[in-house]
């Protein structure tokens, strides 16, 4: 995939450290990756990743402290988001990116009406008023697929159902037409049937719309169905990152290869016995100096201990173009 | 475990289960009268083979987790017969159903929540000991160890707190408990649904080499369809408190007959681009209705892609269709009549009808 266009976001080298009484946990590690326009990045990652830390990151959605971006950069339209005020900060927020949480019922504030909510970005970010941010309200709401839109505006969050309420929070994060939706496990907390309905409508608003977006999520097969790109998160690190085909086809990392063989699959061979990753994810407490994989992998050598492995690419690409890999041991050349 | 197939004709069934009801009582108004109930789980039945594992799925709500529960009579149930090796544990005095408690253990969904944060490891996996049997200390002590190494916890870590484990590590905590009175059944409610990914696949199969040594039978309960098809035998499907279709594993997987079924399946997403490219997702238009207030008819009519007139005003039972195969719908009267047409395929005229209010 050559890039024809511009990268919407270019995150270069991002590190995020929290600050404890037990010392510092280095969540995120030089994480690089960029976004066309358009384009769908998904990140996969078990909880501990980093792989929310480093979107909190971005838009500086992480309290301070205990957390610390130690440096990158974050360039989105040319500007370096890391280098913003934070009132500079809050005028990209809600209006280039748009955000969409985990749980649709923590994320909405319960005493006021839904109306309400969408309209606070379109008056604060785009100067529209009362009646103007209404109409464009309700058109959203009826974007995002809510029957009986203008009416509804006056409900509260807690008369809608779970998927009802992430298509509210959908239409908020899209009011004022960002470049980039950040998704943080939008799904996670639906029924498979209401999961299948919000991706769907995710896609359409996508062509429709033609904004870049960042879906996080642990479930490989939601992965697999949506994303373009696929960025493999592991111990606060990119492991592997690589066009969607391509990562479950040929995937190189360790980690990867073990994960995917941990799931089972709905309608392949079924496995007598379910393949396993031993071990606990890593604690991320220290500089990481080492393969934060290192514990878990069965390919694991010395140098593994001694060096963390840079991302590679494998196929020609420049990093982070194609498919790269941050690993010493390779499925071809097999050494240690 | 079984090969899933075949059903087991040879093998009798643990647990058998029959028109079990669980409505909770709403009351409301300042006399706090009975106004109505949620019909959590509405006239339930099936059996659960000795050495066998029964898949439970459906989404939240359908009322799963409240059938383990009701099985185990940790809820009183409002109707119904729960036989479990030949006692109806639904009409048990208090008495006769402690004694029967040692053979029916539960595995919960949340390790952090179902393990007392103020004790240790040897004091949770021994207390099912200390209340049920009358053991010295040191053949406790013995028991525990014994438990702990059957899950694959280190000894050493008897005297630490739940706080010190992982949520891995606490669901094997969990399992050791469960497992302290050697019993025969075994309620797993969405044993792995707050696991990593990396982490459900330990705990599966730990339950799985558990099973195969000590004989266990289990009632898995779960959302995830995909692990359910790896370690159940059969499989039934639940919608809004009853269930909708009842299988063998791989004919449910590989042609479910109930629509709700069919539709559930379409909805998991699979770890294959090239397959998610061209696979045909059925949508299903709404939320599930309120329990407290189902449709008339077959439950599923509000959302049902091929609902009938009749399906409207008549509840479909549960019925077997083919060898092992319960389904609870109209459509499958009708196939039958009209000689064995593939299900969906002289139905798609009703597609448009799916869609609520």
């Amino acid at each position: 995939m050559p890039d024809g266009a511009e990268p919407v976001l270019d995150v270069r080298g991002l590190k995020t450290v929290f600050k404890t009484r037990g010392g510092e946990i280095h969540a995120v590690n030089s994480v690089s990756f960029h976004l066309r326009p358009g384009e769908m990045l998904g990140v996969v990652g078990e909880s501990g990743s980093g792989k929310s830390v480093t979107m909190m990151s971005l838009i500086g959605l992480l309290p301070s402290p205990p957390a610390e971006v130690r440096g990158g950069e974050v360039l989105l339209g040319g500007r370096d988001l890391l280098k913003l005020a934070p009132r500079e900060l809050q005028a990209v927020r809600g209006a280039k990116v748009g955000f969409v949480f985990q749980d649709p019922m923590t994320s909405l504030n319960p005493v006021f009406s839904v109306g309400n909510q969408i309209m606070e970005p379109l008056i604060k970010h785009m100067g529209m008023t009362k009646r103007q941010a209404e109409d464009r309200a309700a058109e959203l709401l009826a974007l995002v697929g809510i029957p009986d839109a203008r009416k509804r505006l006056k409900s509260y969050p807690h008369q809608f159902s779970g998927g009802m309420r992430q298509r509210v929070m959908i239409a908020i994060a899209l009011a004022c037409d960002p470049d980039v939706l950040i998704a943080d496990e939008p799904t996670t907390a639906l029924d498979v049937t209401i999961q299948a309905q919000i991706i769907e409508l995710v896609k359409e608003l996508r062509q429709k719309l033609g904004m870049a977006i960042v879906w996080i999520t642990h479930d490989l097969g939601v992965i697999a169905g949506i994303a373009d790109r696929v960025m493999v998160m592991y111990g606060g690190q990119v492991v592997e990152q690589a066009p969607v085909r391509e990562l479950f086809a040929n995937p190189q990392h360790p980690y990867t290869r073990a994960l995917l063989k941990t799931v089972p699959s709905l309608t392949g061979e079924r496995a007598a016995r379910l393949e396993v990753i031993q071990g606990q994810p890593p604690i991320l407490s220290g500089a990481p100096v080492a393969c934060p994989f290192r514990a878990r992998c069965a390919h694991a050598h010395d140098r593994c201990e001694a060096e963390n492995p840079q991302r590679r690419a494998i196929d020609g690409l420049p990093v982070g173009q194609g498919h790269d890999v941050a690993c010493h041991w390779s499925p071809e050349v097999r050494h240690g | 475990m079984a090969d899933g197939g075949s059903p087991g004709a040879l093998r009798k069934p643990l647990v058998s289960v029959r028109g079990l009801k669980m409505h909770f009582p709403i009351y409301a108004g300042i006399l706090r009268r009975k106004v109505g109930a949620v019909k959590a789980v509405d006239g339930v039945s099936f059996d659960i083979l000795e050495g066998e594992t029964l898949g439970l799925v459906g989404e939240s709500g359908c009322g799963k987790s409240t059938v383990g529960r009701a099985l185990l009579r940790l809820y009183e149930p409002t109707a119904g017969q729960v036989v479990i090796g030949g006692e109806d544990i639904a009409s048990l005095p208090p008495d006769a159903l402690r004694r029967k408690r040692p053979m029916m253990q539960m595995v919960f969904q949340d390790p952090q929540a179902s393990l007392n944060p103020r004790m240790t490891v040897a004091a949770i996996i021994g207390e099912p000991l200390d209340e049920h049997t009358d053991w010295d200390e040191d053949k406790k002590t013995a028991r525990v160890y014994e438990l702990m190494d059957q899950v694959g916890l280190n000894r050493r870590f008897a005297n630490r707190y739940p706080h010190e484990f992982s949520g891995g590590q606490r669901q094997r905590i969990g399992i050791a408990r469960a497992l302290a009175l050697n019993p025969r059944f075994i309620v797993c409610d969405e044993p792995i649904a707050a696991l990593d990914v990396s982490i459900q696949a330990q705990v599966v199969n730990l339950l799985e080499d558990l099973q195969d040594r000590l004989g266990l039978t289990y009632l898995f309960i779960s959302h995830d369809l995909s692990m359910v098809r790896h370690i159940a035998d059969r499989v039934a499907v639940m919608y809004l408190g009853q269930i909708a279709e009842l299988s063998p594993r791989e004919a449910l997987y590989a042609r479910p007959l109930h629509p709700y079924a069919r539709a559930l399946l379409s909805a998991v997403p699979e770890a294959d681009p090239t397959l998610e490219a061209t696979r045909q997702r059925i949508i299903l238009k709404g939320d599930v209705p309120s329990p407290a207030n189902p449709p008339k008819g077959c439950n599923f009519c509000t959302r049902c892609p091929q609902v009938m007139a009749v399906c409207r005003d008549v509840e479909p039972e549960l019925a077997e269709v083919e060898p092992g195969r319960f389904v609870a719908c109209h459509l499958m009267a009708m196939d039958t009549a009209g000689g064995h047409a593939s299900p969906g395929a002289e139905v798609r005229e009703h597609n448009q009808q799916g869609e609520v209010k």
